[in-house]
């Protein structure tokens, strides 16, 4: 009874200070086949070894190696599909119309006190006074991110709406509206 | 199914039988007297060694006559790993589509090497990434702990909490049966996911266009009794709205699924509730 409750206690011990090597020797305890074999009487002698020696972590060559990894190539390597090339230049373009509000709206807000003149007419006139070419260029540069986001919004709003999302259907969509965008904003930027 | 088995071996069979002779393929271990030209194709892959982890990722580059190689990209990459060098690392297990172990990065787009066929243009060499953006354990082997938590995090089994007016079966409508066709068909091979920008940039909390389907699986089927807790679970920024409707997901899926069309039913569902 006391030998029992001694080893026990040791057993505790042990699993407090070791708590791999316990596993180890529990599940080598635990199995029929050892003791079938006759190997429990072993397994008890060298449990003592069992203790001291292999202090390394398993999990810890995971954790040194996690840390280490490298991130596999993502945005450059990844071939120009119609899905995410269209889908980033919505939002280039959304920023290219947005953009240049905010920063022409604060500058309008800002024109009284600097004693700019940002008025209609004054830039009106300022547009006048450029080349042909300079007043196209200046146009489309503005003309084609407007009626390609509008246009691709319908897109959008189409697919929230859960239709049109098969690849053919988005492969035309996404080329219509492509199409539709250039022709349209040249034909603003020639108004 | 034995039976079955039996016929479809005869079909082919005989198939083959009137199939004219030029049209039979040509196996790497025929030996043969007269050698067809080689066809040699280049192709790029991947390397990384987590003993070697200051050396920093490179391609390598391995000849191959697809003349002595299989139709497939796991083909070659079998056969590089057999004979040309024995280092090359990836994952596979069924070559026909149906594990997801496979996936990588082939020319750009994501798939499983076991259903690529290698393009037999040789003038241009195909390039072999791991799935993008995602921890490289080695070579071609990616790190998917997030994503199989991120799949444990969406509890993907049924929930009830009555049981059947039976006590057997969960009876289910065919109608209702017809909902869960082209979802339960995912293999969580991760192309999908790994393909999506958002998923890039965002996959410490969006759950990614795999995830999403599975989620909707589950939403959809009409055995589930915990709809509203599921649809609670994801109903924050992160789980679903990061989805942008890129829809590289779809146009990559090597199953032919449509993870797109199911996030947006599960953004639809979000919005009626």
């Amino acid at each position: 009874m006391l030998s029992q409750k001694v080893a026990q206690q040791s057993l505790r011990r042990l699993a407090v200070q070791q708590p791999y090597a316990m596993r180890w020797t529990l599940m080598n305890a635990a199995s029929p086949a050892a003791v079938a074999m006759g190997r429990n009487v072993q397994m008890i002698q060298t449990r003592f070894a069992a203790t001291n020696t292999k202090t390394s972590d398993p999990t810890k060559i995971l954790a040194e190696q996690r840390l280490r990894r490298p991130v596999a190539p993502h945005l450059t390597i990844y071939r120009p599909q119609i899905t995410w090339l269209m889908s980033g230049l919505n939002r280039i373009t959304g920023l290219m119309l947005s953009g240049p509000l905010y920063l022409f709206a604060t500058a309008y807000l800002a024109a009284p006190l600097f004693g700019w003149h940002l008025e209609s007419a004054s830039l009106a006139a300022a547009f006048a006074a450029l080349p042909l070419a300079a007043q196209l260029s200046f146009k489309t540069f503005f003309a084609l991110p407007f009626t390609y986001h509008s246009f691709n919004g319908l897109r959008h709003l189409m697919w929230d709406a859960g239709r049109g999302i098969t690849n053919k259907q988005v492969i035309q969509t996404g080329w219509a509206v492509v199409g539709v965008s250039v022709v349209s904003a040249l034909w603003l930027a020639f108004l | 199914m034995a039976s079955l088995r039996t016929t479809s071996r005869l079909l082919a069979s005989s198939r083959s039988l009137f199939r004219p002779a030029t049209f039979a393929r040509s196996y790497a271990t025929v030996e043969s007297g007269s050698e067809p030209a080689p066809q040699i194709k280049k192709f790029q892959v991947y390397r990384w060694n987590p003993d070697a982890p200051s050396e920093k990722p490179k391609m390598q580059t391995y000849e191959l006559d697809l003349k002595k190689t299989g139709p497939m990209m796991l083909d070659a990459l079998i056969r590089i790993k057999n004979e040309i060098d024995p280092t090359l690392t990836f994952r596979r297990s069924c070559r026909e589509g149906i594990c997801g172990s496979c996936a990588m990065n082939i020319d750009g787009v994501n798939t499983l090497a076991c259903l690529c066929r290698i393009p037999t243009d040789t003038t241009k060499e195909s390039r072999i990434y791991p799935l993008p953006h995602t921890y490289v354990v080695k070579d071609l082997v990616p790190d998917l702990t997030q994503f199989y938590k991120q799949y444990k995090s969406i509890k993907p089994y049924l929930q009830r909490d009555t049981k059947t007016e039976d006590g057997l079966e969960n009876r289910q409508s065919p109608e209702d049966r017809k909902k869960l066709d082209g979802l339960y068909e995912c293999i969580l091979c991760a192309c999908c996911s790994t393909s999506c920008p958002s998923y890039w940039w965002n996959s410490e909390e969006y759950l990614g266009p795999a995830i999403l389907l599975q989620s909707y699986r589950w939403l959809a089927d009409s055995r589930d009794q915990k709809t509203a807790e599921r649809k609670h679970a994801i109903d924050n920024s992160m789980s679903v709205y990061r989805c942008h409707t890129i829809l590289n997901c779809t146009r990559t899926c090597p199953k032919g699924l449509n993870p797109a069309r199911a996030i947006s039913e599960i953004k639809k569902m979000m919005a009626a509730h």
